[in-house]
């Protein structure tokens, strides 16, 4: 994975030691609040509803064992002992004191992290597919690329104050991980009838209250161009997306209003005048990356063979590993979902362990997913029962990746200040009560996502069933929507009908669970079913 | 009643206005009545307190109780969590809230 240069790291502790000095500031009163807002904002420290949150950024999803161990150890240190593990890939504290907040910061500095725009209206995070490097289905590994971007966007001068936040995902695969569609720019690379690899475009996707799948742009850019193109995008936003109305200021809204044609007409005569600027990165920059991001050193001839007569593993080997393009090796899915648990939480025991595994097991490293899981990505199948049992005997062994079990939540009104109502206990409610009647393996494949409000950082629009709490009258009330996916076939759910109360809302989903067991046919997932038979059966039972 | 509440400026931890101070719990608020505008921008300005604003709120049995379930649970903590709650010792606590 990436190691920081001398250019990097200096960057990373000179950034610091300015919020040690604008914190100092603030204690001492030199600096109001409305002045030292956006400071601590663009270090990723927000005020919630308990506390002081702090959002770590953990590029790519990508981390090394010891990242992970610190990442552990500032849960102690700091917070309340744990950690919550978000769907950009990040991982949150909740409870961190503005006195200590550098202090952290310096801390993630030593392993090569910091928090820096990862809020603001900035480019966020790049995320991408969370088994990268090790899908068996990938044409290369999206990661020098996504790093490629990292580093232009860090800092950029002409795009720290944009129009609203922005958020890109780079992919490599026609299977999608990454939601790549719902982001501002979603990339994928592609090879041409020719043979050669680019870069495909699409633009001004995103969840919040404006829900849109991105469309795409320019099927082939040439990654010598990657950037130049990416810089054409972020521009044509810069100049035309609306400061105005924050509800209206994300790029989806301009490519909506504008129509795809003449925001890509815009951008193409953008990258033309660019194309002459001489902005692209130097090939060599991309030529030093990339051998940070080299296959480890897979053993050869290694046994396919996994032996299956603990039911308890073969069921977590089912449902928890990934084909590998290495022969004898597989990606293994930590879920942070257990029953009843607080989906994306983990202690900062369970955090360090994480780290410890993927030193020992996946050649130091592991990935943070979208869907609030942790991979290791490289796993030699030999060593998988070793493996499961450590997990089993520290609470991390639950077999139900992709299940109804295996939900997105966001903090909700537990922690944030602008949810409206609380997901957490709904998907504590919804676990135990699929994982009590036994109906989670028959269901099969069933992505849920619960947000607490319309900003959807669960995602709820791209469920198969999706959530939304809102506040009526001071009462919290739940939306149902069927029909989402953030996968390859990305679509928006719709709203069923009238809210529920919190009881009501679990009923809601298990009676449309029972449709879906009804009506099935063979093969399909319930969203397949969804779409063939439409909302009306599902409606009918719901409502009655 | 009104009351007035806010984040402590150092530790970020959840406040209300007792007339005198800022304490942790919300049964030590009082009414504010119409002064919440003038103790804000004080107690602000002195750095004593982050981001006050003053909300409804009534009495019970209980105690004080803020009118919105989003002060509730700023005043208790988090439901999922009642370990980490002001009262770590009642795992019902977060029936309050509701």
């Amino acid at each position: 994975m990436y190691k920081y240069d001398n250019y990097d790291q200096q960057m990373v502790d000179t950034r610091v030691e300015e919020f040690r000095d604008q914190t100092r500031r603030r204690l001492s009163g030199e600096l109001p609040e409305d002045k030292f807002r956006p400071l601590r904002l663009m270090n990723g420290l927000y005020l919630q509803l308990h506390a002081y949150m702090l959002r770590v950024a953990v590029p790519y999803g990508t981390l090394s064992g010891a990242q992970m161990k610190v990442l552990g150890d500032i849960a102690d240190k700091y917070d309340r002992g744990y950690g919550h593990f978000t769907t950009r890939q990040n991982i949150q504290y909740n409870w961190i004191k503005l006195e200590e907040a550098p202090d952290i910061l310096a801390d993630l500095a030593k392993v090569e992290m910091h928090a820096i725009q990862t809020s603001g209206n900035c480019i966020r995070n790049i995320s991408s597919d969370h088994f990268a490097g090790a899908a068996a289905d990938e044409l290369i590994d999206p990661r020098p690329y996504a790093e490629l971007l990292r580093q232009w966007s860090s800092f950029h001068p002409e795009f720290c104050a944009l129009p609203r936040k922005f958020k890109i995902a780079v992919i490599a695969s026609d299977t999608d991980r990454a939601a790549m569609r719902l982001h501002d720019i979603g990339i994928q690379i592609v090879k041409n009838d020719a043979g050669e690899i680019g870069a495909a475009f699409y633009v001004g996707g995103g969840m919040g209250r404006t829900p849109m799948v991105a469309p795409c742009i320019n099927e082939f850019v040439p990654l010598d161009w990657l950037i130049t193109y990416s810089e054409a995008c972020l521009r044509v936003y810069n100049r035309y997306g609306r400061r105005d109305n924050k509800y209206k200021a994300r790029i989806k809204i301009l490519v909506h209003e504008l129509g795809k044609d003449e925001y890509t007409r815009q951008v193409e005569e953008e990258f033309a005048h660019l194309k002459s600027q001489g902005i692209e990165p130097p090939l060599a920059e991309l030529e030093r990356i990339k051998p940070y991001f080299a296959d480890p050193a897979f053993k050869a001839g290694l046994s396919d063979g996994i032996d299956r007569s603990d039911p308890d593993f073969a069921l977590w080997v089912d449902r928890n590993t990934i084909a590998h393009k290495a022969p004898g090796y597989v990606s293994a899915v930590i879920s942070l979902k257990p029953v009843g648990g607080i989906p994306g939480d983990a202690s900062a025991d369970q955090i360090r362990l994480m780290g410890k595994l993927a030193t020992d097991y996946s050649f130091d490293e592991c990935r943070v997913t979208h869907t609030q899981n942790i991979v290791l990505p490289h796993v030699e199948k030999a060593r998988l029962k070793e493996l499961f049992d450590v997990l089993d005997a520290n609470g991390l062994s639950t077999p139900n990746l992709d299940t109804i079990e295996d939900i997105i939540a966001c903090p909700g009104l537990d922690y944030c200040s602008l949810a409206n109502a609380r997901s957490i206990p709904v998907a504590q409610k919804i676990s135990e009560r699929f994982a009590s009647t036994g109906k989670t393996e028959t269901l099969g494949e069933l992505k849920l996502k619960i947000s607490g409000c319309i900003n959807a950082c669960g995602h709820h629009h791209a469920g198969h069933i999706g959530i939304l709490g809102v506040d009526r009258k001071g009462v919290e009330n739940y939306q149902l929507l069927l029909g989402g996916s953030e996968a390859e076939d990305t679509s928006l759910g719709k709203i069923t009908g009238p809210g529920f109360d919190e009881d009501g809302i679990v009923d809601a989903v298990e009676r449309a669970t029972d449709v879906y067991l009804a009506k099935r046919e063979e093969g399909e997932r319930f969203l397949d079913t969804y779409r063939r038979i439409g909302m009306d059966p599902f409606k009918e039972a719901i409502y009655g | 009643m009104k009351i007035l509440t806010g984040n402590d400026l150092k530790t970020g931890d959840v406040t209300w206005w007792t007339g005198e101070g800022w304490s942790r719990h919300v049964n030590d608020a009082i009414d504010v009545g119409d002064k919440a505008d003038e103790i804000a921008a004080r107690e602000e300005a002195s750095r004593n307190v982050l981001a006050p604003y003053a909300i409804d709120a009534t009495t019970d049995e209980n105690g004080v109780r803020p009118g919105h379930i989003k002060d509730r649970i700023r005043a208790l903590g988090p439901t999922v969590r009642p370990d980490l709650t002001l009262k770590p010792a009642d795992p019902a606590a977060g029936n309050w809230v509701i």
